[in-house]
């Protein structure tokens, strides 16, 4: 295993680094999206409360392998040449966004209604009362769940080895192949993920444990 | 559009479903396996027995902290290396089983955390042993409470068989792959099936859920 690491590092670390990239990428996207998709699921228009309902019902109920290779075999058809990692960057987004979505929107109906007709009593709009008042409240309360969606995130990446976006996974089964070392390198891959993920997991149930 | 109608001739019709029946029976095998499992482990892990649930509940993590993906490979791709070879479908339902009872472990764990603690105190005094306590107090209201978190994390199950393609378990995503790789008019045509196909069997087992919630609550 010594050996392993020592002659296959390099794609290794690309990987690990295309993982954490990727995941990043998604989560910020996903967070500005599943906000928005959250408000238009609590507002008041019905048009926009359905639009946002049916958005997240959609991306929540297909698998994130049929919606990230669809972006890869159909935008390039139609659009522009993309490549693995973008495609599988952008099924990721998409995906993830339905789920933070729910949780966002969660954490708004935790806000007791009070904030909300105190905020706009004190002369506020709606907007104001959301932006200044319900969100900041509200992402608090969504900080753990939102911690273990984006754990989800980096395991969820590994579906960018389908598409070939030299993700950790991709790269390790690259080397698995190659060497077929497959115990050893599917262990040192395991142990990578691990790094990212478990501390993380440890640290939101402790958030969790705080805040409850 | 001719696409579309070329597309959906019956034989690929029958193709998709028999794979999406492989995608049903895959899931429920591993349902049941992992519901099983995991409420075994979950206890364990909550019953605070020496050293047991500590290294049970590292294991758990262990595991829940991997992608599914990596255990897909390793149960096909690994096990060999050690003299264990697995068929595809087994391989398949091992893999899932593993990380789906780590999964459904720690939502039992949580969800007999959230039965105050009072709870089993009562039926101790009233005689009750442990175990008795636990199987016929606890663990019935745990449930209630944690119905909404295992549908959806069999849902997610449901959804990520379609990763064992990766090992060419004939499941739906498989045999609409083999569809459109055959003629590349029908990949919009079969990505939309697909769509079609996982969400109503995702859907209504969310909508199950909401009436189980309803019901039992």
């Amino acid at each position: 295993m010594v050996n392993l690491i020592a002659t296959q590092w390099h794609p290794l670390l690309t990987g690990l680094l295309n993982t954490i990239l990727c995941s990043i990428i998604a989560l910020v996207g996903s967070m500005i999206i599943g906000t928005l998709f959250a408000l238009l699921e609590i507002s008041e228009n019905r048009v926009l409360r359905v639009i946002g309902r049916i958005y997240v019902e959609v991306f929540r109920n297909i698998p994130l392998l049929v919606i990230t290779m669809a972006f890869f075999l159909i935008i390039p058809m139609y659009i522009a040449k993309i490549n693995g990692f973008t495609a599988g960057t952008i099924g990721l987004t998409l995906y993830t966004s339905a789920f933070i979505a729910e949780t966002v929107r969660a954490g708004i109906n935790s806000i007791e209604g009070g904030q909300l007709e105190g905020a706009l009593s004190t002369g506020m709009t709606y907007h104001q009362a959301m932006r200044y008042i319900i969100l900041p409240q509200a992402f608090r309360v969504v900080i753990p769940p939102l911690g273990n969606q984006f754990i989800n995130l980096v395991k969820n990446s590994s579906v960018l080895a389908f598409v070939a976006g030299f993700d950790l996974m991709y790269q390790g089964n690259l080397i698995a192949n190659d060497t077929l070392q497959t115990i050893p390198t599917y262990f040192i891959v395991g142990i990578m993920y691990l790094i990212i993920t478990l501390p993380l997991s440890y640290y939101m149930r402790h958030l969790e444990k705080k805040l409850a | 559009m001719q696409n579309f109608i070329d597309a959906y001739s019956w034989i690929n019709i029958r193709f998709l479903l028999q794979g999406l029946w492989v995608t049903i029976e895959i899931s429920v095998a591993s349902i049941v396996i992992s519901f099983i499992v995991g409420t075994l482990l979950g206890i364990v892990r909550y019953e605070q027995i020496k050293y047991v649930s500590a290294i049970v509940g590292f294991i758990i993590d262990i595991i829940r902290n991997l992608p599914l993906l990596l255990i897909i490979f390793f149960t096909y791709f690994g096990l060999p290396n050690i003299g264990i070879k697995p068929e595809i479908i087994p391989a398949a339902i091992m893999a899932m089983s593993i990380f789906e009872s780590a999964m459904v472990a720690e939502i039992v764990r949580s969800g007999i955390n959230s039965i105050d603690k009072g709870q089993t105190e009562g039926a101790l005094a009233n005689g009750l042993t442990r175990w008795q306590a636990l199987r016929i107090i606890v663990l019935p209201q745990a449930i209630k409470n944690m119905t909404p978190a295992l549908v959806s994390q069999f849902i997610s199950l449901v959804k990520d068989t379609s990763l064992a393609t990766i090992i060419v378990l004939p499941e739906l995503m498989y045999h609409a792959q083999i569809i459109y790789g055959q003629n590349t008019n029908y990949i919009i045509p079969m990505f939309v099936a697909l769509a079609v196909l996982y969400f109503i069997v995702c859907y209504s087992l969310s909508l199950l859920a909401d009436y189980l919630h309803r019901h039992l609550a």
